[in-house]
């Protein structure tokens, strides 16, 4: 069972986040593994374990390996995900990847997945729902493009079937926009989780400390086969012409509720015409 | 006006949502509307595109290897993008716009795919500079506006609802459906079951409402007083994500729930962590009240009452009504 996981280094949005010269501000030592791919990483690693647990594979069969686009400060967010236990980390870098669209982050995300399956074949790709910068919540769907995957998305709850001769069969159970579905394909497969699919586990000790010194393998384009013109800002489709803050909102009328705190509400919303 | 050519996608076509009125109001400053559907719209709702200047409806005619493509399988991201990208060449359209559900993005995002497009997600305003579409779009949980061109032929743009103020067309105009043949590909993917939850609370839809009432960890479990004041106000009810995973309510309000960007969002008991302002922030007004005048919401709301929800949602529920009379 050989997953991997496609993950994203963000700005920690607990900090000042924002743009200068119309691009993201991604500074080194203010970032972070995406949080939602915490919850894609704990997906594949209990994949993997439950493969163990069944005996469907040996106890030290089975591998999670997350792939990242980033710059050289990216590493961080590998670092956290060998915290939780993955087994190899790749580090995809070019400065002509910087601006890259959704399409271009697909398109290398999908080479860097491609020339894994070279080596061995690669059962499933796992992500999480969105990037917490971005929230385009797009990528996972056209990464299942440029690989000709069928994509389940969204999924709160994933069951891998037994292995009964034929393929494996994926089932996720999703609950969005008021609807429910269950949805199934047989791997390979790209599979998206919600923050709801499970609770990520803590980094174990000897983990952590294994994971200071744990090599991150570096791959350039050309290492994938790739021209640059597909992704960076060369080959973005859109092109941010301004981002600028947004005013901060005025002080706020703040009121201590003394006994007529409800009134004070009311009156709020209908003196300002909002009832 | 140019010749652009505009598709809009109404999905479903027997009722209109306000989100998709929006859309078709943004999409008349662009070009000639379009409405691209995935099976026959209603009277009523002809009558409503008619209102606002639609003139063709395209009714994909769904099929699969020889067999039609029916039922619960037609609002599957793969098909509705396969109606989408065949309506764009069947009529050379430049924009297509859907709102900004999760479904409509995947969809959104197989378009695009297929027709090497530009793609936008989230805009809060689409319109048309130097020739191009130009979206604007408030990023990093509302600090941020941002103006985004499409720089490929086609655009494919995503919008959020409460955008636009919807706007009949100047004059009704009466509608034609046209049937049109889409070729869906056969996939491996196999939908297992699908279960639409009814809405029996007679409320409006979290993501469309002007006003948004939600409650947190603050309502320990009782969502009465949210749920009165939502009532008096004519508002939708929403939850912070700590509320939801605890079974006090079933839609949480957040960057991985719902996102809204409501006239009224008020916010009781809610602590307001950055989760939860990535799905609430562009609200045009933030109400709080929580008994903790430390709350992070308080740092980014216009009106806070510092107090028991318990007691200041009920009374403020019982003053809104006495108003309304």
């Amino acid at each position: 069972m050989r997953i991997v996981v496609t993950a994203k280094y963000v700005p920690d949005i607990a900090t000042e986040r924002g743009f200068q010269d119309r691009r993201v501000v991604r500074n080194a030592g203010e970032g972070t593994l995406n949080e939602l791919d915490e919850n894609a990483v704990e997906a594949a690693l209990r994949l993997v374990e439950a493969e163990r647990a069944s005996g469907a594979i040996g106890p030290d069969e089975g591998e999670v390996v997350v792939v990242t686009m980033a710059a050289p400060d990216g590493d961080v967010a590998l670092r956290k995900a060998f915290q939780l236990g993955v087994d190899r980390g790749i580090r995809v870098s070019d400065d002509a990847l910087a601006g890259s669209d959704y399409f271009g982050t697909a398109a290398v995300l999908a080479a860097a997945v491609r020339k894994l399956g070279e080596e061995s074949p690669v059962d499933l790709v796992v992500t999480g729902m969105a990037a917490l910068d971005g929230l385009g919540s797009v990528v996972p769907t056209l990464l299942g493009a440029e690989l000709g995957l069928p994509t389940l998305n969204l999924a709160k709850k994933v069951e891998l079937a037994p292995a009964d001769g034929a393929g494996r069969v994926l089932t996720i159970t999703r609950e969005i926009d008021d609807v429910t579905e269950q949805l199934s394909a047989p791997l390979p497969a790209v599979l998206s989780v919600t923050d709801t699919a499970n609770q990520p586990r803590f980094p174990g000790f000897k983990l952590i400390m294994a994971a200071r010194t744990k090599e991150i393998e570096v791959w350039s384009p050309a290492d994938l086969g790739l021209d640059t013109g597909v992704a960076g800002a060369v080959g973005a489709r859109t092109e941010t012409l301004a981002a600028v803050p947004r005013p901060e909102r005025a002080e706020p009328e703040i009121v201590t509720d003394k006994g007529e705190g409800g009134v004070a509400l009311a009156d709020y919303l209908i003196r300002n015409d909002l009832v | 006006m140019t010749n652009r050519t505009v598709l809009v996608l109404l999905d479903p076509a027997t009722e209109i949502r306000s989100s998709v009125l929006e859309l078709l109001t943004i999409a008349r400053g662009l070009g000639r509307v379009e409405a691209v559907a995935l099976e026959a719209p209603t009277v009523e709702v002809l009558a409503e595109l008619g209102r606002y200047g639609i003139e063709t409806v395209h009714q994909a005619e769904l099929s699969r290897a020889g067999s039609c493509v029916s039922g619960d399988e037609r609002h599957l991201p793969a098909v509705v993008a396969a109606a989408l990208a065949a309506a764009v060449r069947l009529t050379d359209a430049d924009v297509v716009l859907l709102p900004t559900s999760f479904v409509a993005k995947e969809a959104a995002a197989l378009v695009a795919h297929s027709l090497g497009a530009g793609l936008v997600i989230d805009a809060a305003s689409v319109r048309e500079q130097d020739g191009r579409v130009v979206a604007g779009k408030q990023v990093f949980a509302g600090a941020w506006d941002t103006e985004c061109a499409v720089t490929t032929d086609v655009a494919v743009v995503t919008v959020r609802a409460n955008s636009a103020v919807a706007q009949p067309a100047a004059a009704a105009v009466e509608p034609v459906t046209e049937g049109y043949a889409v070729e869906v590909a056969p996939t491996p993917v196999t939908l297992v079951s699908r279960e639409v939850k009814a809405d029996t609370s007679g409320r409006p839809p979290l993501d469309q409402a002007a006003i948004v009432v939600a409650g947190g960890r603050g309502t320990d479990g009782d969502f009465g007083p949210v749920e009165d004041l939502a009532d008096a106000l004519g508002a939708a009810v929403g939850a912070s994500r700590d509320a939801a995973f605890e079974g006090w309510w079933d839609t949480y309000v957040g960057q991985t729930g719902v996102t809204v960007a409501p006239r009224v969002y008020i916010g009781a008991g809610i602590s307001g962590a950055p989760h939860h302002r990535g799905g609430m922030q562009a609200s045009q007004v933030i109400v709080a009240v929580n008994s903790d005048p430390e709350a992070p919401i308080f740092e980014i709301c216009d009106f806070a009452v510092v107090g028991q929800l318990a007691d200041v949602l009920p009374q403020a529920a019982a003053e809104i009504r006495k108003h309304r009379g």
